[in-house]
């Protein structure tokens, strides 16, 4: 495999996440392997707003831990969800890459931070304007703006690791989390820093966000069947199922990395990012951009379409989205790559989405596996390409790319490589 | 009306809700910045409690002069 010696090396040092399968990145990687599903009914106390409106979509990829019962109490009450999400994820991530305390092995003018998110607090907004309606103003929190605002999650995180070589939240929708990935990686090669803490969070199951989605006729509405709603590449897929979390990577200057001897789990190679101009949520229907995503994080990378042994999906189960996206991969890489759709199991994300699917895709190079996508019992005839189902594949790799594409017409694809 | 040991009291319970300081650490003799380590946001949430709480108005303008959880008592104390 060819490399582009010239550019500076990326490695990744640390993981952390929390999803609809676990608290953490072992529970997730376990469930996914297991075939587990992340996603249930939502008709209950806790979402009582579903019933209320009698909206169609009664199922949803809820986190499996929730935040509030990780975080201290006090810093849990003055943090959106999607902030308590970043923080929980970051802080498995900080520890697995043995950075010690504030400034003990990074200095922190040389650590930045870029945690995308797709859609911020939406939550808080909605809480508060409630309050300010029945209780006028004095019953508005001091903390709705930085509650709500979508760099919360980075200016949180970079605030409890001490990051001031600045905090970036890229926002573009679904793409959000894998598109930060993606400027730290360009961070990292211009030299600025030596440490990027780096991914997307999102918690944003509420009825306004729900209603959205099924007005725009996305969601899935099996309700009947939840664990087998979210079905990717299926001739019987019917859209997405909204889920939360967030995903965590640390990445480092390889050189920077040795000489501390941290442990590295792969390489983060290259990076492609584009965008469609075409539609502001359909996808355009030849996967052009999403192609010239995958072919971009190839160049960054200086590999060939050759090289690329796996792809991670981003498809959602929607019917246009997923066979659009394996026209992109077929015109990008050929017909070799085996493929996987992890939403399948962990609905979608959103902005934590192709953060937390960087991670499995890191976690299939490192393992030689590649977890099946769940519900895959008839293929799309659409879908010209080897998709794992049934049971995960063992396969050696030493290259793999995940995709992630979002409303607006924004695609990224990173490419990972073998240590 | 609440004495000053009610007050005392009911303004530490108010503190640990927003802040999560121990309510046997806030004594009147405490300064909320630089003793207990509260922020202005966390004041303006103290503050709003305190009025519901004990039905006195503290504005802004007051707020800034209440250094120390004493001075917050008394205050609180004249005007309720």
């Amino acid at each position: 495999m060819s490399t582009a010696s010239s550019v500076p090396e990326v490695v990744v040092t640390g993981l952390g996440a929390t999803t609809p399968l676990g608290g953490d990145v072992a529970s997730t990687w376990e469930g996914m392997l297991a075939g587990r599903s992340g996603i249930r009914r939502i008709d209950d106390d806790e979402h009582e707003w579903v019933t209320r409106h009698n909206l169609p979509v009664k199922i949803a990829a809820p986190m499996a831990v929730s935040p509030t019962d990780v975080l201290p109490r006090v810093q849990a009450r003055r943090l959106d969800r999607c902030e308590q999400v970043a923080l929980v994820a970051a802080k498995e991530a900080w520890e697995q890459a043995g950075l010690g305390e504030k400034g003990e092995q990074v200095d922190p003018v040389r650590l930045a931070v870029v945690i995308g998110t797709g859609i911020g607090g939406a939550v808080t907004l909605l809480d508060q304007d409630d309050l300010l309606e029945t209780g006028g103003l004095r019953k508005v929190s001091p903390l709705t703006v930085p509650m709500l605002m979508p760099n919360g999650p980075a200016a949180w995180v970079g605030i409890e690791y001490g990051a001031q070589g600045g905090v970036h939240a890229p926002v573009s929708a679904c793409a959000s989390g894998a598109e930060a990935l993606a400027w730290a990686l360009r961070l990292l090669r211009g030299g600025d820093v030596d440490v990027v803490i780096a991914g997307g969070a999102e918690a944003c199951i509420t009825g306004i966000t729900v209603a959205g989605f099924v007005q725009a006729r996305t969601l899935s509405q099996r309700n009947d069947e939840p664990e087998r709603a979210s079905r990717p590449f299926d001739v019987d897929r019917d859209g997405f199922v909204l889920g939360e979390g967030a995903g965590i990577m640390v990445l480092e200057r390889a050189e920077f990395a040795a000489a501390r001897g941290a442990t590295v789990h792969g390489r983060l190679a290259g990076a492609g990012i584009t965008s469609d101009a075409y539609h502001i949520t359909g996808p355009e229907p030849e996967g052009l951009g999403q192609s010239r995503a995958i072919t971009a994080a190839l160049r960054s990378a200086g590999l060939e379409p050759s090289d690329i042994g796996h792809v991670n999906c981003h498809a959602t189960s929607t019917v246009a989205g997923d066979v659009g996206e394996t026209r992109a991969v077929r015109k990008a890489l050929g017909d070799h790559p085996v493929l996987t759709a992890p939403k399948g199991a962990l609905g979608h994300m959103v902005g934590a989405a192709g953060a937390v699917e960087s991670i499995l895709t890191l976690l299939s190079i490192k393992e030689g596996i590649i977890p099946a996508t769940l519900n895959l019992e008839k293929l799309d005839p659409g879908v010209e390409l080897d998709v794992v189902a049934g049971e995960p594949r063992k396969v050696d790799l030493q290259a793999a790319v995940c995709d992630s594409f979002g409303f607006g017409g924004h695609n990224t694809a990173v490419a990972f490589t073998k240590v | 009306m609440a004495d000053n040991a009610e007050i005392l009291s009911g303004l530490a319970e108010i503190v640990e809700e927003v802040a999560g300081i121990d309510t046997a650490d806030v004594t009147a003799d405490k300064n909320f910045v630089d003793d207990l380590d509260i922020d202005s946001l966390s004041m303006v949430e103290i503050a709003v409690q305190a009025e519901d709480k004990f039905g006195v108005k503290i504005p802004d303008d007051q707020l800034a002069e209440l250094k120390t959880v004493g001075d917050a008592v008394d205050y609180i104390a004249k005007n309720q």
